[in-house]
Parts: structure tokens; C-alpha cells; sequence
């Protein structure tokens, strides 16, 4: 046989078993014709009827259907949400997110609910519920997204490669971040941003919270401990970066006070962003302990760190502490000292002057009523 | 005879402090300020208030008022800056008294200056004073004479003279870390911060309540001194006030050559104004500072 008259046979083949099914459609559309028109669009579009509805193969058939399955073509989707936190949802689980089934999009479809710039809404429509997610003892983070660096990236400029629901939490397999095996489990979640932030994730684990979290340190921070999970910001905004003195603190309590001490701290309250914050000394995701020589703020390293900010930097000036405890009189003896000294100081001249003002007030209101009395003046 | 005099005497003080002009064509007036020293004050109280408004905010930082008003001058740039420049000018002001005063000791060997009943210098009198000053405060004795400066007068002029080299130099250590680092460890930037601060804490609440007690709100001069201002005191007030001065001039001959023209009216109104816009602001900082000092 001839290639020629090979093809030619092959298509012919395929003519004639599409227009079979074509035909077997056309007979199921004589009586369900409302069905036709989105399913003809639909991805499923190719497919005749009998292919879902397999009980009727022919006319007339049952009147009780049985339930179509998704799963006898998608066996691994459907499988993963039958492990899924959805698997109790409905018997319909598959149409919460795909839509009516006879109209079923490609995720590629920009008019599908499961392409990428549509997915939060479509996710919303459940966990966007408040009372919906109160029901099920879940928060409310549909508006949290929405306001996100990620929703804004998604569904304001319309760059399908920020993260919406499914690049983080999976599609069809979506755990609970209380299992070991989900993506959104602590010990899973950098590698989740990971995904994206490849470069933050490698800084990340040469850091000290990185080896933390590698060698099961539960108390060492994760990416979204810091930059929260739905409600993501930008960390160029003035807004987000005055914030983080406070989200170290939550774990680092003692620097955080002592911080709060320094100028740093001080004109840092009053909004100057400029100022040292946590991360213009420490570093952000590869932030190391002193002890480590690639660590910014190891001796070595301590005049650039400082020349970051300050110009004509010494040894001799590094020598600054800028997280000093006036408290700690051991660890700093000369501050504690000058603390202890200036307090008494100042207690006791503002203390010995309240009293001698007290007692001078009384005495000379004493000599005015003695003068209005007519009486001499004590002289 | 005498007697009548004194009572007399206290209360045409208190009438003409208190600005009515009953007996002031009688009245006989002398200098007690010179021109340049009431610039001196009137610069520092001036400066101090911006300093003490720009400190106290960034002192206390955290405080919801100081963010507010931060935020209304336009930012922490605006409160340091302004706190940079009353001290500059706060600095020429101090710097110009000192060397007004090396001048004339050096120079013009005025060493009343130095020691003696006019000095700033705290002599054995002054304690004799302070001690008579208590005894009469439980009537146990007489008001002590005074002489050019009471005893309080002087504690003022020392702490703020103290204040301002703490202040001020801890101040440009902060203001030139890097080149004071060159002569100073680090760590003495901490240390800078933390004197600078409680100093100044220390200045704040002295000046707005214990200077402006002993100097103006007390019984005798309430509410206002106005002789910083117009620089001149009538008779009877300088003979009540500094009696032992008012007695070494009268002796020396030396009175009549103090002997001034009555405060024009615009100047009363000025140290009026001056003052009296002084005094409230101050006690609004004074406030301000127990507030936050209370939530700190």
C-alpha cells in the first residue's frame, strides 16, 4: 500500500466516525436542544453525548439517568479532589470551578472560570462568602488577595504569571496546610514561592531561617511569616517596609526594644524610612548570625554595612551599639552608669525644686494675707 | 516709720508689676539688664522652645502627638531640621556669652565677674542665703537680703550653663558621628543619645516649671517678671528684691549712675507678649513630655 492511499484512508476513517457521532448528537439535540449551543463551544465540543451519558446508547432511554462521571476520562484530577479538602463539597464537585458541564471551557479559554486572570473570582465565589468561610471555620481571603501584590499583578496588569489561587495551593489536589504533603504546609512553603521567587528561596536557605526551617526548627520563620499569605504587599512601598520592625520583633522581642532605644528607632516613628530598619543591617532572606563571616553585620563586614548609610566610616565607629540596653548593666556598664546617673539627676534637682517651690509658694501666700490684713511684712 | 515704708513699698511693687501705671511718673527706675544680655535670653528662651518642640517629638516618638505633629510639619526632615538649626543658633548665642565674658575678664579685668557680690560664682553667702531662705520659709526667720543674684538665680545660670555644654556637645557627637568617632569609640554614641535626651528631659521640665515658678508664677512676680524684658527695675522692687545690691550701690555712690528712664510701653508689651507666649508653650510641652513620659 501507498503512503498516499494510507492517509487517505486514515481520513476518510476519521470523516466517518465524526460524522456518526455528529449524527448520534444531532439525534439527542431533536429533544435537548438547549444544551447544544454551549457544549458545541465547549472543549468537550468534539465529543458526542453517548461518550458522558453512556446509559443511552440509544432511543428511548431511561428516564433516570445515571450520574455522569468526570472521572472515566480524568481520572487524575478527579482522583486528586477525591483526596482533596473540596472531596466533601457536592457530588458535583467538579462543576464548582469548571462551570455548568455541558459548557466546560480550557483553562486557556480567557472566558474560562479556571483561566489564570479569572481564577480568584471563581475561587471567591466561596472563600470570597463570608458567611461561607465562617461556616467552615476559614477566613474570609478573596478581598485579601484582591488587594495583594499578587492579585494586583494578575487581575489589574494582567500579567498572567503572578500567582493566583491554584500556583500556590495546587488545582485539583488542594490540601489542608495541616498535611505534611501539601504545598502550603510549612515545611513545603518555600519551595512553593520557590516556584516563582527562585532567587529569594536560595538566599533563603543559605540564611539563618532557612537552615532553621531545614533542619526542623519550628519557631523559625517561613516566607509568608513575614510577608503574610494572601494579603501580600509590595515590599518597595514606604507602607510595608515601616511595618517590618514590628514582624521581626514578633519573634526577636529583646532587639526589637532595644532597637527601639536608638535614633534609628526614634526618628523611625516618625516616619523616616531612610533610617536603619531590621533588614538595612541584617539582610532580608539571607540574614546570618554575626558569627558567620558572609553575615553583614560580622566584624569585618560591619563599616560597609554601616557606609551603607553613613559616610566616613571608622573602625572606631562601629564600635556604636545599635541594639545598646541601658537596663543590661553587665553586657554595658559605661550606659548603664550614665542611666543610673542621669536618672538620679534628674529626679533629684526636679525633686528638691518641687519641694523648696512648695514650701516658698505657702510662705509667700502666707506674707500676702498678713499684708492684706494690714499686719507689717516679714522682712 | 521704716515699717510703713516696706508695706508701702510691697504694694507698689505688686501694683506695678502688675502693670498699672499709678505711681510710674514717680516712680524712679534703674538697669539691671543690659541690652545684649536681654538678647542673650531672649535668644535662648526663643531657641530653647524649638528645640524643646522638636526634641520632645523626637524623644518621644512613639507617642501619638509627636507622629501627629511630625506628620503635620511634613516629616521627620522638617523636626530635625529645625532642631539643628535652634541649635546652631542656640550654639552662637552660648558662644557669644562666653567669649563676652572672657572679654571682659581678660581684657577689660572685670574680675567681679569672677568673685564678689555680683558674680555668677556661688560664694558662702549664697548658702547662708539658702539656709535663712528655709528658716523663713517655716517663719523661723527673716527673708534673707539678697544681693545681684539670689541663690536660685544662680542655680538657674549654672544648670542651663551645664545643660548647654551636655546638650550641646553630645548633640554635634550625634549630629558628626563619623568625625567624632575619630577621637571617640562608638560606643559612646550610645551613651551621647541617652545623656542628650535625659539632659534634656531634665531641662525641659526645670525650665518649665521650676524656672518659671522662682522667676515669675511665685506670689511676688505673678505672672510675669517683666525686668528681662524691658531690662530696668523700678525702685522699690530693686530695694525689696536685692536689697543688699540696692544697699552697696546706695553706699558706693554707684546707684545713680543705674539710674534709667521708665520701660517704654511698647517694650512692656513686647515682654508681655514674649513672655506670656513663652510661658504657655511651655507648659503645653511640659504637658506633652508627662504624657509621654507617663505612657513610655
Amino acid at each position: 500500500m501507498k503512503w498516499s492511499t494510507a492517509i487517505a484512508f486514515s481520513i476518510a476513517l476519521a470523516f466517518n466516525a465524526l460524522g456518526a457521532s455528529a449524527a448520534k448528537s444531532a439525534e439527542c439535540l431533536a429533544c435537548h436542544d438547549d444544551k447544544g449551543a454551549s457544549f458545541q463551544a465547549s472543549v468537550h465540543g468534539s465529543l458526542s453525548c453517548a461518550d458522558c451519558h453512556t446509559d443511552k446508547k440509544a432511543y428511548p432511554h431511561a428516564a433516570n439517568p445515571a450520574k455522569v462521571k468526570c472521572d472515566t476520562c480524568h481520572a487524575d484530577p478527579a482522583g486528586g479532589v477525591a483526596s482533596s479538602v473540596h472531596a466533601s463539597v457536592s457530588e458535583q464537585v467538579c462543576q464548582g470551578c469548571h462551570g455548568e458541564v455541558h459548557g466546560i471551557l480550557s483553562s486557556k479559554d480567557p472566558k474560562s472560570g479556571t483561566y489564570a486572570a479569572n481564577l480568584p473570582r471563581t475561587c471567591g465565589k466561596c472563600h470570597g462568602d463570608s458567611k461561607l468561610t465562617k461556616e467552615h471555620g476559614l477566613t474570609e481571603v478573596y478581598s485579601k488577595y484582591m488587594d495583594s501584590i499578587h492579585g494586583f499583578a494578575l487581575t489589574r496588569d494582567g500579567l498572567l504569571v503572578a500567582a493566583s489561587c491554584s500556583s500556590c495551593h495546587g488545582s485539583h489536589k488542594i490540601l489542608s496546610k495541616k498535611d505534611a504533603a501539601s504545598r502550603t504546609n510549612r515545611a513545603n512553603i518555600a519551595a512553593t514561592c520557590g516556584t516563582c521567587h527562585a532567587g529569594p528561596q536560595q538566599d533563603y536557605l543559605a540564611g539563618i531561617h532557612g537552615q532553621g526551617t531545614s533542619t526542623g526548627n519550628a519557631r523559625a520563620p517561613v516566607c509568608t511569616d513575614c510577608h503574610t499569605t494572601h494579603q501580600i504587599a509590595s515590599v518597595r512601598t514606604a507602607a510595608w517596609q515601616m511595618k517590618t520592625t514590628a514582624t521581626c520583633g514578633g519573634c526577636h522581642e529583646r532587639q526589637s526594644d532595644t532597637y527601639r532605644d536608638t535614633f534609628h528607632a526614634q526618628v523611625s516613628a516618625l516616619g523616616y524610612i531612610e533610617t536603619a530598619h531590621c533588614w538595612d543591617c541584617h539582610g532580608f532572606h539571607d540574614i546570618r548570625p554575626a558569627t558567620d563571616p558572609k553575615s553583614t553585620i560580622a566584624r569585618a563586614n560591619l563599616p560597609a554595612t554601616c557606609a551603607k548609610c553613613h559616610s566616613g566610616v571608622t573602625a572606631s565607629f562601629v564600635s556604636y551599639q545599635p541594639h545598646a540596653d541601658r537596663h543590661d548593666r553587665r553586657a554595658y556598664p559605661a550606659l548603664w552608669s550614665s542611666w543610673i546617673f542621669m536618672n538620679l539627676l534628674l529626679a533629684g534637682v526636679l525633686g528638691f525644686f518641687a519641694i523648696h517651690a512648695v514650701f516658698w509658694l505657702n510662705r509667700s501666700l502666707a506674707e500676702r494675707r498678713q499684708i492684706r490684713a494690714g499686719g507689717p511684712a516679714s522682712e | 516709720m521704716e515699717s510703713d515704708n516696706r508695706t508701702a513699698t510691697i504694694t507698689e511693687t505688686a501694683t506695678s508689676v502688675n502693670g498699672h501705671p499709678a505711681t510710674e511718673d514717680t516712680v524712679r527706675y534703674y538697669s539691671r539688664f543690659s541690652v545684649q544680655q536681654r538678647f542673650l535670653h531672649g535668644s535662648l528662651a526663643a531657641t530653647f522652645l524649638g528645640l524643646a518642640m522638636t526634641g520632645l517629638t523626637l524623644r518621644f516618638s512613639s507617642s501619638g502627638w509627636a507622629t501627629g505633629l511630625a506628620q503635620a510639619v511634613g516629616g521627620f526632615g522638617t523636626v530635625l531640621f529645625f532642631h539643628l538649626f535652634s541649635a546652631v543658633v542656640l550654639t552662637g548665642a552660648f558662644l557669644m556669652h562666653v567669649a563676652n565674658l572672657v572679654y571682659r575678664i581678660v581684657a577689660r579685668r572685670e574680675y567681679s565677674l569672677l568673685w564678689g557680690p555680683t558674680s555668677m560664682v556661688p560664694n558662702l553667702k549664697d548658702i547662708r542665703d539658702f539656709i535663712a531662705q528655709i528658716k523663713w520659709f517655716f517663719f523661723r526667720g527673716p527673708k534673707p537680703k539678697f544681693g545681684r543674684y539670689a541663690y536660685w538665680d544662680k542655680v538657674d545660670y549654672w544648670a542651663v550653663f551645664w545643660g548647654m555644654g551636655i546638650i550641646g556637645l553630645s548633640g554635634f557627637a550625634m549630629w558628626f558621628a563619623p568625625f567624632f568617632a575619630k577621637f571617640i569609640p562608638g560606643s559612646w554614641l550610645n551613651i551621647a543619645l541617652l545623656i542628650h535626651g535625659e539632659e534634656a528631659i531634665l531641662a525641659v521640665g526645670f525650665i518649665f516649671s521650676i524656672h518659671f515658678f522662682n522667676t515669675h508664677l511665685r506670689p511676688e512676680s505673678f505672672p510675669m517678671d517683666l525686668v528681662i524684658f524691658t531690662g530696668r527695675m523700678d525702685e522699690n522692687e530693686f530695694k525689696h528684691r536685692h536689697p543688699e545690691e540696692y544697699r552697696q550701690l546706695l553706699e558706693s555712690g554707684e546707684l545713680e549712675k543705674r539710674r534709667v528712664e521708665p520701660p517704654p510701653q511698647w517694650l512692656k508689651n513686647f515682654g508681655w507678649t514674649f513672655g506670656g507666649v513663652a510661658i504657655a508653650v511651655g507648659f503645653v510641652f511640659l504637658a506633652l513630655m508627662i504624657v509621654a513620659f507617663v505612657q513610655e
